[in-house]
């Protein structure tokens, strides 16, 4: 796997774009991936996670812009790639009439691993992704977990230097995502570079780096750290007895961008450039007569999220006056 | 090669594991067979004739003027003798012969027998109905010229089906029907498939080229398209006792041009369709006038140019003439050279399409 000295970023793209007619699915993405790490793609639904990642292997053709993929330019050398990179779709793509030794036999000989070391790599990924007792079982008939273990199995079977995983963990229950989690870091231990896409706050969290897209755009990247130290917003939390009334309280105010209900608490993003930010909001809940209490905190990749993707995903006009 | 078995491999496990795809490479061909070959029988225009005229009388001319007038038939040739309208008669050139034997003036006087023959290419339906019309045509009326009109003209004899038997005309072309409807559809449904469940978007990241990937999953069905082919044979001369008078081999290469040229459509109707059912209505779409245009039971002379020039580029109208050609008439494959070199044209152009259409990629 790190045969290799690694030499420049796994992955480079440079203002990459794909129009779907009107649509801009990829607007102008320029980002660089260091090797040995988890990246992350966080965003909602559309947000062209998707697009960039089908793009980065080839399978799409940009309609603007570059990329360079662990040296090889795309989609000119995507072919070159094949046997370097593995995929795993967003849904589940291998042979649901076919059962787990055969998927995998079936991938093996595609890859062209030979007889006996198809066999042991075959028994060595039954082992660490727990499915030796599964080996004759359809993979239709598994559950949602068991197919994502079968499908990162596949995808490393030939022991690729890039794993590009597409929401490998939409369809799996939340201890079947941390076990995964674990399986991703044991792979980059060994050197392998993974991009994976999720909209899931904690799995971005866990990555090396992280880009958050919003329609297409990149809204926001940098370590998870980074980013939640350099929000563009002021975290204020208010745990009140009458949440509503003080989110009604909150109301109307321009240099409050976003109003968050976690529980009895709310997480109010304010404009940073607004003096006394604490004070202001105790004077909005007395003027109410709202009891709470209220405090700075640190934001959390939730808020960084919020800010980045525009404080109101369904607010067009707002958004995009924030991201500007 | 090691990776067109892979998928050959995969391909065959899971068509055995389909039962109802299965179930069907044995059943429509069965369910098609006992249809046509019990229920069908079949009037025609503009049969392509030969004339071997050895009287050479005004009456033998009016005779065969009269014969075209009718509409039913035209005269294409002109032979010199029996033996040479034979021959036009077993390479596909003419379905219909026509011979007027020297002493037709005084046949015509006497009156003991008929005055000529038509000659009937037995392996194709319906001619025989044509025939039967002739035999009761008046003879010709004309000024100065006279005869017992009420005598019959013609004596009628049927080339390679002297049973006039349907099943026999349908038998050898029906496999060539039973093919295009399994190996357009299953090869297009195939992979689809795989387009409709994600399959497709993994396999193309894999180092497995465009090429390889269509062969492999070519390959098990041209096993089954000559599964198919073997299963209506047997059944035919089990069944309808139809005569295999040409050779097996060129019986069966024959087949396996006809085999890839429908395996290459079913590919062409892959690239376009973009779901299963999209892919099941094309090769409705192709069956219909496969059906209907290619001779299979209407003869193709009697249509009209445009269905005859639609009917040139279905690969269904030259084996249809290859099969009657190979088993009903015994012709060999150096007589039949002109439908061989059709489908393969076909075979070439089509697979340049898929080719030039099915790319590695998404978009």
């Amino acid at each position: 796997m790190s045969t290799q000295a690694a030499s420049g970023p796994a992955i480079s793209a440079h203002n990459l774009t794909r129009r779907f007619g009107k649509l801009v699915a990829v607007d102008h993405v320029s980002l660089d991936i260091p090797r040995a790490t988890i990246y992350g793609f966080l965003g909602p639904n559309g947000s062209g996670k998707s697009t960039t990642i089908r793009m980065l292997c080839g399978l799409l053709r940009p309609s603007e812009g570059e990329c360079t993929v662990l040296g090889h330019p795309v989609p000119r050398e995507a072919e070159a790639l094949r046997m370097k990179i593995g995929y795993m779709t967003q849904r589940f793509s291998l042979w649901e009439d076919l059962t787990v030794q055969e998927n995998l036999d079936f991938i093996g000989r595609i890859f062209g691993l030979d007889g006996k070391l198809r066999t042991t790599r075959i028994d060595e990924r039954l082992r660490q992704y727990h499915l030796e007792d599964r080996r004759e079982q359809r993979a239709g008939t598994m559950s949602g977990g068991q197919k994502q273990r079968l499908a990162l199995a596949a995808a490393t079977l030939h022991e690729p230097e890039l794993l590009l995983l597409d929401e490998p963990t939409s369809a799996v229950d939340p201890q079947s995502r941390r076990d995964f989690w674990e399986s991703l870091f044991e792979l980059v231990d060994r050197g392998t570079t993974i991009l994976v896409s999720t909209h899931y706050m904690d799995e971005a969290e866990r990555c090396h780096g992280l880009a958050i897209l919003d329609r297409g755009r990149l809204a926001a990247e940098g370590s998870p750290r980074q980013l939640m130290d350099s929000i563009g917003a002021v975290v204020i939390e208010i745990e009140a007895d009458d949440v509503r009334a003080a989110r009604r309280a909150l109301d109307g105010q321009e240099y409050v961008k976003s109003v968050a209900q976690l529980g009895n608490r709310l997480h109010a993003l304010l404009d940073p450039q607004r003096q006394d930010p604490e004070e202001n909001i105790r004077a909005l809940l007395a003027k109410q007569s709202v009891q709470g209490k209220v405090e700075r905190v640190r934001a959390s990749l939730e808020d960084v999220f919020v800010a980045a993707t525009g404080f109101n995903a369904d607010d067009e006009s707002s958004s995009k006056q924030a991201v500007a | 090669m090691s990776r067109i078995f892979a998928i050959a491999t995969k391909e065959i496990r899971q068509l055995r594991r389909d039962r109802l795809t299965f179930g069907m490479i044995v059943g429509i061909p069965v369910m098609q067979m006992l249809l046509f070959g019990y229920a069908i029988n079949f009037d025609v225009r503009g049969l392509s004739a030969g004339v071997v005229d050895e009287a050479r009388t005004s009456m033998s001319r009016a005779l065969v003027a009269d014969m075209q007038a009718s509409g039913v038939v035209k005269v294409t040739e002109h032979a010199a003798s029996i033996g040479e309208l034979r021959r036009s008669l077993r390479s596909g050139d003419v379905s219909i012969g026509v011979y007027i034997p020297a002493d037709f003036e005084r046949r015509r006087l006497i009156g003991d027998r008929p005055l000529a023959q038509l000659l009937v290419d037995g392996s194709e339906p319906t001619i025989e109905n044509i025939a039967r019309a002739f035999v009761a045509m008046p003879l010709p009326q004309r000024d100065g010229v006279y005869g017992n009109s009420a005598r019959q003209v013609f004596e009628v004899r049927t080339e390679y089906n002297p049973e006039k038997r349907t099943a026999v005309q349908v038998v050898p072309a029906l496999i060539g029907v039973i093919l295009t409807m399994t190996m357009t559809m299953f090869t297009a449904v195939a992979i689809v498939r795989e387009r409709e469940r994600g399959n497709l978007e993994l396999l193309i990241t894999t180092p497995a080229s465009s090429l390889e990937l269509m062969l492999g999953k070519l390959v098990p069905y041209v096993f089954i398209g000559l599964i198919q082919t073997t299963l209506v044979l047997l059944l035919g001369v089990l069944l309808f006792h139809v005569p295999i008078n040409g050779n097996l081999f060129a019986f069966y290469f024959a087949a396996l041009l006809f085999i890839a040229a429908t395996l290459t459509l079913g590919l062409i109707a892959s690239t376009v369709a973009e779901t299963q059912m999209q892919a099941f209505q094309m090769s409705v779409f192709v069956l219909l006038p496969s059906i209907l245009l290619s001779g299979f039971i209407f003869p193709f002379d009697g249509m009209p140019q445009v269905a005859r020039w639609i009917a040139q580029l279905l690969p269904l109208t030259h084996f249809v003439e290859l099969v009657r050609g190979i088993v009903l008439r015994g012709a060999g494959l150096a007589e039949l050279q002109v439908p061989i070199y059709k489908l393969l044209a076909f075979t070439a152009v089509a697979l340049t399409v898929v080719t030039l259409r099915f790319h590695k990629r998404l978009d």
